[in-house]
């Protein structure tokens, strides 16, 4: 079986595929265990432990439908709280690296959104990276799991409705490649890349929802796109991921102040008053709101300050770092800095079942990759657990069905149109394929980002339509070693397709809800409690409501 | 008047001569050379290879090059308002222009043994 994207699901997915006795193939488009979302993680993991203070998963399961506005799929939601606690135990068993207390239970963090310390992390703003490097060497150490890195899969094998394998490029020498497979996982990530200012690495242009579209695979709640309200904004900072302030606040409170230098989050109905209570969906609201009525910080966004907290607090929580910020000029007991949303993660995704296979047969999904779980608005902390349950539920589900199958069935036909694309020749690009991509990022946080309205929706639709057509039908040059712009038209070619995926279904929603803010219709209707499942008929994307999924009986 | 940063840069593949092509951008104080890389992309030339991921963060380590003969991380060396000597790291093989390879050998589609069959 092929499991495509090597970050905490792919990864997850992998070791359980092989512990269940499947063949195992881990590819990405990176370096294995180095690119995607999970290294970038910051701090926090929610998990029921109840380490900190007693806790279930029913209390999480509670917070998450609650943080989803009505909209999660309940019976994945319901699994990735009941199978969390597991997950982080496994983790811990493999050396994660998890904060203790001294008496050696976990350390667990208050987040916004749960209503008990929950969440466990890796010291100091090393949460992502420990993870990473824990299921890294889990892989490695089975060596029957192929890995192969710098790998772009352009698309999916598909026959009458089964996934068969996939094809793509070799990063390295453009070399045309095809995998056949008896189950595939997408696990690739989301779709931070289409927004100016995100938080995720280069290469999560929405593949993974490109490809699953056009296998005939649907996608849901793709209009529900997170920001993560206090990404850093100014003085600029270098070697620091910018959702960093995120565990300052966590630790620490810190004050979210206007130009007048006031807490504001009161005015849009949530007390925090030193501490970090407001949901990312309500702060990235309000901070935009403050810009707009012209209370914006300098840089346009709000200030975040610790300067009441005193040097010997700073450096108690967050010691080295401290010393990385003094290398930048930032002194936090002299200054504030200036914070403001971002693109950080998609609770939209690719649709799928209890057993994490999509639509297509043969064709699983896991992590950010699938949608559901999260509804509307995921709650802090639940993106790392889920990629682990999620990952693993996937893996064992594929594993079951590789091994039910004989042989992998290619079919050579099947696969044409996919291969003649990455080995065709093209023209020298008329126009500069990097420019085109910073062009759909300023689009899309133009008029797809947090505040949408119909005539800006519309105008970015008649933009991405426009960037479409100047993109072309043909990559390139021919296939050879790392080429940028033949990548840049393979990243485009995705991207635009599930821009035009999040922009149609932002349309669609004549409401408000969640991380989905409409000005021309500001109210939450409840009429609006469905989903919207998305399709790709022909070149059409088609939308169609449909209920939201509740829990499985005993599930929960 | 503006400021500028000019990036000299060693390009090529494996088996040609090395070629240096000489870019000015725009100099911002607190800028990455690796943000002075990109925006050559998008303003100048989108050809031109170099490696990395997570952007910002020093995170995914996939930036690492030569910059005045000095091995570092794009991401985290200040572009500055002079004349930088770009190369692609020494001690591994050439890709192209700055793209060095880097991946573990057994990590590499030319090296990678099939999967073990289903047990």
């Amino acid at each position: 079986m092929l499991i495509i994207g090597a970050g905490a699901a792919g990864m997850s997915a992998a070791i359980a595929a092989h512990e269940a006795g499947a063949a195992v193939l881990l590819a990405d488009r990176s370096l294995i265990g180095r690119g995607g979302a999970t290294v970038m993680a910051q701090m926090t993991v929610a998990v029921a432990l109840g380490d900190e203070v007693p806790d279930a998963p029913d209390a999480h399961f509670a917070d998450t439908m609650a943080a989803g506005r009505d909209l999660c799929d309940a019976s994945l939601a319901a699994m990735l709280c009941a199978e969390a606690p597991e997950a982080i135990r496994q983790m811990d068993r493999w050396h994660a690296g998890w904060a203790r207390h001294e008496d050696g239970r976990l350390r667990q963090a208050q987040a916004p959104g749960h209503d008990r310390p929950r969440c466990v992390y890796v010291d100091f703003l090393n949460t992502g990276p420990a993870v990473s490097r824990t299921l890294r060497a889990q892989v490695q150490r089975r060596p029957a799991i192929a890995r192969i890195g710098e790998l772009c899969v352009t698309d999916l094998v598909m026959r009458d409705g089964e996934a068969l394998g996939a094809v793509g490029f070799s990063l390295a020498d453009g070399r045309p490649v095809s995998i056949a497979a008896k189950a595939v996982i997408v696990a690739t990530g989301g779709l931070t890349r289409l927004y100016r200012r995100n938080s995720g690495s280069a290469n999560m242009g929405g593949d993974g929802y490109a490809l699953a579209l056009r296998a005939g695979a649907t996608l849901v709640d793709m209009e529900f796109v997170q920001f993560f309200p206090i990404g850093h904004l100014a003085p600029r900072l270098i070697g620091m991921d910018p959702i960093m302030w995120d565990p300052f606040r966590y630790k620490l409170g810190g004050r979210l102040l206007n130009a007048e230098r006031r807490e504001f989050i009161d005015d849009y109905g949530v007390k925090e008053d030193g501490r970090y209570v407001a949901t990312r969906d309500l702060a990235t609201y309000a901070i935009l709101k403050e810009v707009e009525a012209g209370r914006g910080s300098p840089a346009g966004g709000a200030y975040l300050s610790f300067e009441h907290l005193g040097a010997a607090a700073l450096r108690e929580a967050f010691g080295p770092v401290i010393d990385r910020l003094a290398k930048n000029g930032i002194d936090l007991t002299r200054q504030p800095v200036e914070v403001a949303p971002i693109a950080h993660y998609h609770m939209g995704g690719i649709r799928v079942g209890s057993t994490l296979e999509t639509g297509a047969r043969n064709l699983f999904a896991a992590g950010e990759a699938i949608g559901g779980a999260n509804g509307a608005n995921r709650l802090s902390g639940n993106a790392i657990s889920e990629a682990l349950v999620f990952g693993r539920r996937a893996g064992l589900a594929a594993a079951a069905r590789a091994k039910e199958s004989k042989a992998a069935s290619w079919h050579d036909a099947s696969a044409h149109a996919s291969l003649d694309l990455v080995s065709a020749t093209g023209a020298k690009p008329a126009i500069n394929l990097a420019a085109l991509i910073t062009k759909l990022q300023h689009v899309m946080e133009s008029h797809v980002g947090p505040f949408r309205s119909g005539p800006g929706l519309e105008t970015a639709l008649d933009e991405i339509a426009a960037l479409t057509d100047a993109l072309g039908a043909v990559p390139p040059g021919a296939p050879g070693r790392f080429d940028p712009e033949r990548l840049d038209w393979f990243d485009a070619r995705n991207m635009l397709l599930i821009a035009e995926a999040v922009t149609r279904a932002a349309l669609a929603r004549r409401e408000s809800r969640g991380a989905h803010q409409r000005d021309d219709f500001p109210a939450t209707d409840e009429a609006w409690r469905v989903n919207q499942a998305l399709s790709l008929d022909g070149s059409e994307l088609v939308l169609a409501a449909v209920p939201p999924r509740a829990a499985l009986a005993g599930a929960q | 008047m503006s400021r500028t940063a000019t990036l000299l840069i060693r390009r090529g593949e494996p088996g040609e001569a090395p070629r240096w092509a000489r870019y000015a951008v725009p100099f911002e104080p607190g800028q990455s050379v690796l943000d002075g890389l990109r925006r050559i992309r998008t303003q100048e030339d989108p050809s031109l290879a170099f490696r990395f991921s997570c952007i910002n963060a020093n995170a995914c380590k996939e930036c690492m090059i030569l910059i005045d003969g000095k091995t570092v991380y794009a991401c985290t060396a200040r572009l500055e308002e002079r004349e930088m000597r770009l190369e692609p790291l020494g001690n591994k093989a050439l890709i192209r222009d700055l793209v060095t390879e880097i991946a573990p050998p057994d990590e590499r589609l030319a090296n990678a043994a099939p999967p073990a069959p289903d047990r």
